[in-house]
């Protein structure tokens, strides 16, 4: 029954959401900070994860593939191939769950158990145009962005971790790369960090706009949003591999 | 005017009050008064229909505000300013733009004239000089100045005070009440005033409507209040008076 009634407000402020995005002058500047904050300030984190992750991928490929009848080139196909189609988008929205994800949360929810929501309404603004659109507006253009910085550091971290650790040259690595090159599976990455940038954002905009009580309240509100986000993405992930692949 | 017409309120099980109903007349103040919890806070969230009744009506110069469409209710709500408790100072932005705030958005003024309008609220409650602080840096009185300057911004019709001295040194306090009657009497603002501090009421209101045993258990001037025998109210402001002189 609970979660029943979550399900409502929640599909309730979306249609909020949905109907005051119209009133483009209400919150075109909070859009423009909130692009600035999703995608640029979240470039740091996404190349360290996209490096990171082509880095590890590519040695544990090479530790698991040795052997004189796999070519190396594989290893670049498998790396680059799982990077494009799951670990740019999955990877990197895991993260973003919990970069974006909590800030948004924690900024509604402060703003609501300070009354700065209630304040806005008194003056006549639209709240939820003002503060949830723009957000949500941001995840879902940002996020496609993002997918872009990850899946080419990735990649590249891939080359470069074969490269120092004397496993597949990059030459090996771009060739299987090349090889096995569906641009089927970028238009996938970019379906997946759409929805992906639209449940983090939603989700996270809901709980923090309900938040209750004060600063335990607020710390709910963040936890719920980060953990729910997490969850949200790895359903649609799977319910979108069903549906596309 | 303000009409609260047999107005009722629960939160699931939990009664707050019924049939509550009284009258404000323009450029009147009205001190809405009751123990803590009472609900005077969400009764006047229903006046600028931040919350919906239960059963009854508020009307706003005649219309009811709680059956207007959402965009009509947003044009009544800019009727209001309000004083929050805690201020509810945007903290992402510093003094100036707060109070600039209403004006950006809904007006179409230059920016000069914005400086011009901003500047003449920030001197109605003496924070000229701080006008370019953060919020962060501003004391607990001085974040009520500020969010008074950005209540009146607008020029509002009706204005509604919580709490306006709670947490406030006796000093601060007497500067609120005092800033409180100046609105009063230079804007023409009608004002409602949610309090338990009954030296404001004393200072501050025309009319008191009392809160008790969840519903409107009193209403009347001031003077009235005075010689009134109604025992809870008499014990309210007896407790208040013994709190004053210690």
């Amino acid at each position: 029954m609970h979660s029943l009634n979550e399900l409502g407000k929640y599909s309730s402020l979306l249609y909020q959401a949905l109907r005051s995005s119209t009133e483009f002058s209400t919150y075109r500047k909070n859009l423009f900070q909130e692009l600035v904050k999703v995608g640029y300030d979240s470039v740091p984190i996404i190349v360290l994860t996209g490096v990171f992750t082509g880095s590890v991928m590519t040695l544990q490929s090479a530790y698991q593939l040795q052997s004189a009848f796999i070519p190396l080139s594989t290893i670049g196909a498998i790396v680059s191939e799982s990077i494009l189609i799951e670990l740019a988008a999955v990877i990197s929205s895991l993260v973003l769950a919990g970069k974006v994800g909590a800030r948004v949360a924690t900024e509604l929810g402060t703003m609501r158990v300070s009354e700065q929501i209630d304040a806005l309404e008194s003056m006549g603004f639209n709240s939820v145009s003002f503060l949830v659109v723009p957000r949500v507006l941001a995840g879902i253009l940002m996020f496609p962005v993002l997918y872009i910085v990850a899946s080419i550091f990735g990649i590249g971290g891939g080359i470069a971790a074969g490269f120092f650790s004397g496993t597949v040259p990059p030459a090996d690595f771009l060739q299987g790369a090349r090889m096995y090159f569906y641009p089927w599976n970028v238009v996938f990455g970019f379906v997946k960090m759409f929805v992906f940038g639209f449940i983090i954002t939603s989700v996270s905009c809901y709980k923090g706009y309900y938040a209750k009580g004060g600063a335990e309240g607020v710390g709910k509100s963040t936890t719920d949003a980060t953990v729910l986000s997490c969850i949200f993405v790895l359903l649609a992930d799977f319910i979108l591999a069903a549906l596309l692949l | 005017m303000i009409e609260i017409q047999n107005l009722s309120k629960s939160f699931g099980d939990l009664l707050v009050w019924e049939n509550v109903s009284f009258r404000i007349e323009n450029n009147e103040t009205v001190a809405i008064i009751g123990k803590s919890g009472c609900g005077k806070s969400v009764l006047i969230k229903h006046i600028n229909a931040l919350l919906y009744p239960d059963s009854g009506k508020v009307l706003i110069d005649g219309s009811d505000i709680h059956a207007l469409d959402y965009v009509e209710q947003r044009k009544k709500r800019q009727l209001f300013g309000v004083l929050f408790q805690g201020s509810a100072l945007f903290d992402s932005i510093n003094t100036f733009e707060n109070v600039a705030f209403p004006l950006r958005y809904f007006t179409k003024q230059s920016e000069e004239e914005i400086r011009e309008n901003v500047m003449q609220s920030l001197s109605y409650v003496n924070l000229e000089e701080s006008a370019s602080k953060q919020t962060s840096e501003l004391s607990g009185g001085m974040r009520k100045r500020v969010g008074l300057a950005r209540a009146i911004v607008l020029q509002p019709k009706y204005i509604m005070y919580d709490e306006p001295t709670s947490g406030l040194d006796p000093q601060t306090a007497e500067e609120i009440n005092e800033l409180i009657n100046q609105m009063a009497d230079a804007l023409d603002i009608t004002s409602i005033v949610v309090t338990h501090d009954m030296h404001s009421v004393l200072k501050v209101a025309d009319k008191v409507a009392f809160l008790d045993r969840q519903t409107l258990s009193w209403f009347g001037s001031v003077d009235d209040m005075k010689h009134s025998d109604h025992k809870e109210l008499l014990d309210f402001v007896t407790a208040s008076e013994y709190q004053i002189k210690g």
